[in-house]
């Protein structure tokens, strides 16, 4: 069938839902809501939907990026402008369907704001001050369409570019991609032309084609949220960039923990086929190619290249030496394109709107937007995308509504395991994969975690040593045998047990793995260490020379105490919570620590009612009883 | 036993004999059994013609792979860097402390097992912990007796 027809088809039901008289629910349904229990508030409001015998139109969508208002429910009502309402819960889901659609009365109390939509099919909510500043290309639709309905996503002119491109030639559309100076969004910020056109001029005929969805990086879930929102965006760029360089064959290499983003994938490929997006003379052109996912079992190392397209072909995962580039000696042997799903996502819309349009925003040398998953000690936690070239400060405060319970900022941990701590200081540092690089960080695939003055650095720092020493392939030296190491003198250092010559020996021996390894995982794998000890040295040294840890979250150094002023007498909460046994109600009535028995669970402090807040956490290490 | 090679051998038969298919072949085995046998993984380097050292390295190299059994209940803790920072360590530590197991181990009863991931992608509700299959948002580690009460209250009676 030819395009303008599938289009037609795809406005048409989208018109007959947008024009219907029926009112309609969208209810956002990523691994992030369901997790909150969006399925159960869709559960109600259908309960109460048949109850009363009204006739609604429930949809579930994706993510719109303001997570901390999940579960989020936006209600179309002929005669009022769209409502988002934000933290609904199953009870009140009931109430709202009742006294939207049958009182007339929207609920004021609950509503979040007004939702505006644009002309383009993209949205924000004035109130929440964040969407409308945002630049979205990768994320445009995400929460608004129904991820499991292609015409959702072709009435917002999807598939409009792969159509454009099967009339381009090859060569032209190389240079559309390199004039727009697209970098791999992946973390690298190697340049995408340049990846396709060496593919593209390979030798080898048989050529393939992987989208990289091996999100492994421990706090990111950008390329999740992309997956399950609006997958047929990806798929898209895909098949865009597979017929530009040429490929017959392409594999998207997921996650094993994202149940949620495969289902919707593997649904979404098989739309795409029905529709002729995919398979066999696509759109008429003559051009076949096919899509299929693959999932990974937990490794990652496989985010590398030459692990990943390993993984595929059923081996252990292990880098190998570089060149020859994937690009020439790939899958199978064969020439292969391997990019991030948010790289592909942008090619739709550079192939759309121009390679001008893109250049246009961003910095000198980084174009576009940069997506990021703003988490940890922040009030307003959630996907934020941003152009290239906006600096930290904004990122925090103006999307990300500042630092948590409004505690000093101590600084940003970007890029996950291969990234880096940037202190507070730094913050005016516009966000491209040049500056961060400057700084010892990288880009990464774009987590960014906020930390407070309740995070300790040499405990971060611990975290991911932790994570990538189990993580390491196992065949340089260096990291296998180093990060062990660095990861024991970390552990000294937190217990208070390291001698002051041990940080530099860290610092040396993290040098020592950025050289002696071969792939991405071992060369960064040191900057949480080098950037730490850079930035925050004094706290490295009061853990080793005073033996406190500042921040006192390195259990070995401190202990929880409860202030008698504050200790309400009646209240028994700490004493039936201590898994050690270790409160005991003294003879004047306040509860006191047995600092030998105390096992430091945390407990005490986290149900000392907020009003009384006796239990507090003080420096020192082991203190003699009061 | 004999049930148990007759499914590997029922499952393996579906597959073609080309080592692409090595990890797809253990994922599902592990899907049906809920974890991989030493008989199974030697089944299937028989079948493929691999090496059995092979088969065993890419069955522990990868972490999602389990060559012990596990519970009604898999309890996994995420460990992510949002998760780590709002104490998922300490959640961890509560569950191992409640059901009496360490981290990789089963209860005698079969019920439970625990594990740690790093990241579900769900860094927004830190602290998050998945029991088969659902998530618990903003599980904190004083919470954890309540979580275990509710989850054995849900057992089938059988």
């Amino acid at each position: 069938m030819i395009y303008q027809k599938i289009k037609e088809e795809a406005i048409l039901e989208w018109n007959e839902l947008v024009y219907s008289h029926k009112p309609r629910v969208l209810v956002g349904t990523a691994t992030c809501g369901v997790a909150v229990g969006a399925e159960e508030v869709i559960a109600s409001m259908e309960l109460k939907i048949q109850e009363k015998n009204l006739q609604v139109d429930v949809i579930r969508v994706g993510c719109l990026g303001v997570c901390y208002t999940e579960p989020l429910v936006i209600i179309f009502k002929e005669g009022n402008p769209p409502i988002a309402y934000g933290k609904i819960t199953p009870d009140n889901a009931g109430k709202l369907v009742s006294k939207y659609f049958i009182d007339d009365d929207p609920c004021f109390d609950l509503a979040l704001g007004t939702l505006e939509l644009r002309e383009d099919g993209t949205g924000y909510i004035p109130e929440l001050e964040r969407m409308d500043k945002e630049e979205r290309i990768v994320l445009k639709l995400s929460g608004l369409i129904d991820p499991e309905n292609i015409n959702h996503y072709i009435a917002f002119n999807g598939y409009e570019a792969l159509n454009k491109a099967l009339h381009m030639e090859r060569g032209l559309l190389i240079k559309e991609i390199k004039d727009s100076k697209l970098r791999g969004l992946g973390g690298a910020g190697f340049p995408t032309a340049i990846k396709m056109e060496a593919t593209y001029k390979a030798q080898e005929t048989e050529r393939y084609i992987i989208c990289n969805a091996d999100e492994g990086d421990p706090g990111a879930f950008m390329d999740r949220v992309v997956l399950e929102s609006c997958p047929h965006q990806v798929i898209e760029g895909i098949v865009i960039s597979a017929y530009t360089v040429g490929s017959k064959n392409g594999y998207i290499y997921t996650r094993m923990e994202y149940p949620l983003a495969i289902t919707r994938l593997k649904k979404a490929i098989m739309q795409a086929r029905e529709k002729g997006f995919l398979g066999k003379n696509i759109l008429g052109s003559g051009y076949d190619f096919d899509l299929e996912v693959v999932t990974g079992a937990g490794a990652f190392v496989c985010g590398e290249s030459s692990a990943l397209t390993a993984s595929i072909e059923g081996r252990r995962p292990m880098p190998r030496v570089r060149p020859p580039r994937s690009t020439e000696v790939g899958l199978f042997g064969k020439p292969t394109l391997i990019n991030n799903v948010k790289t592909f996502a942008c090619i739709p819309a550079i192939v759309n709107q121009g390679s001008k349009w893109f250049a246009s925003l961003g910095t000198d040398k980084s174009k576009g937007t940069a997506v990021f998953s703003l988490a940890g000690k922040v009030e307003k936690p959630g996907l934020v995308e941003v152009v290239m070239g906006t600096t930290l400060r904004e990122v925090i405060y103006t999307f990300g509504g500042g630092v948590k319970g409004d505690k000093k900022l101590k600084g940003v941990q970007i890029g996950g395991p291969s990234g880096g701590c940037i202190p507070a200081e730094f913050i005016d540092t516009p966000i491209d994969f040049d500056s961060l690089k400057s700084l010892g960080s990288m880009m990464g695939s774009g987590g960014l975690i906020v930390l407070d003055d309740n995070t300790c650095m040499v405990d971060i720092a611990k975290y991911f040593l932790f994570f990538l020493k189990d993580e390491s392939c196992g065949k340089c030296s260096f990291c296998r045998v180093g990060l062990s190491q660095m990861f024991f003198i970390l552990e000294n250092i937190s217990r208070g047990e390291a001698n002051p010559e041990d940080i530099d020996t860290l610092y040396s021996l993290a040098e020592d793995v950025q050289e002696g390894s071969l792939c991405g995982l071992g060369k960064t794998a040191a900057n949480p260490i080098l950037t730490t000890i850079k930035y925050f040295r004094e706290e490295y040294q009061a853990h080793v020379g005073e033996k406190i840890c500042p921040a006192l979250v390195c259990r070995d150094l401190m202990h929880y105490y409860i202030i008698p002023e504050k200790c309400y007498r009646g209240c028994e909460h700490c004493v039936l919570k201590c898994s050690a046994k270790a409160i005991s109600t003294s003879e004047k009535g306040w509860k006191i620590v047995d600092q030998e028995k105390c096992t430091k669970c945390g407990n005490c402090l986290e149900v000392c009612p907020i009003e009384y807040s006796a239990v507090v956490t003080k420096p020192g290490k082991c203190p003699i009883n009061q | 036993m004999e049930s148990e090679r007759s499914l590997v051998k029922e499952l393996l038969s579906s597959y073609e004999k080309n080592r692409k298919n090595l990890i797809i072949i253990l994922r599902e085995l592990q899907e049906k059994q809920g974890y991989l046998s030493t008989e199974a993984l030697l089944e299937v380097s028989e079948y493929l013609g691999l090496s059995s050292s092979e088969v065993f390295g890419i069955a522990t190299f990868y972490k999602k792979f389990r060559t012990r059994p596990i519970g009604y209940f898999p309890t996994t803790v995420c460990l992510g860097t949002a998760c780590y920072l709002a104490g998922g360590k300490l959640v961890l530590e509560a569950f191992e402390r409640e059901l009496e197991i360490k981290e990789g181990e089963i209860t005698e009863d079969k019920v439970f097992s625990l594990s740690s991931a790093a990241c579900f992608g769900c860094c927004t509700q830190a602290p998050v912990v998945n029991v088969k299959g659902k998530i618990y948002p903003k599980l904190t580690a004083a919470k954890v007796e309540e979580v275990i009460i509710n989850l054995k209250n849900d057992l089938p009676k059988d």
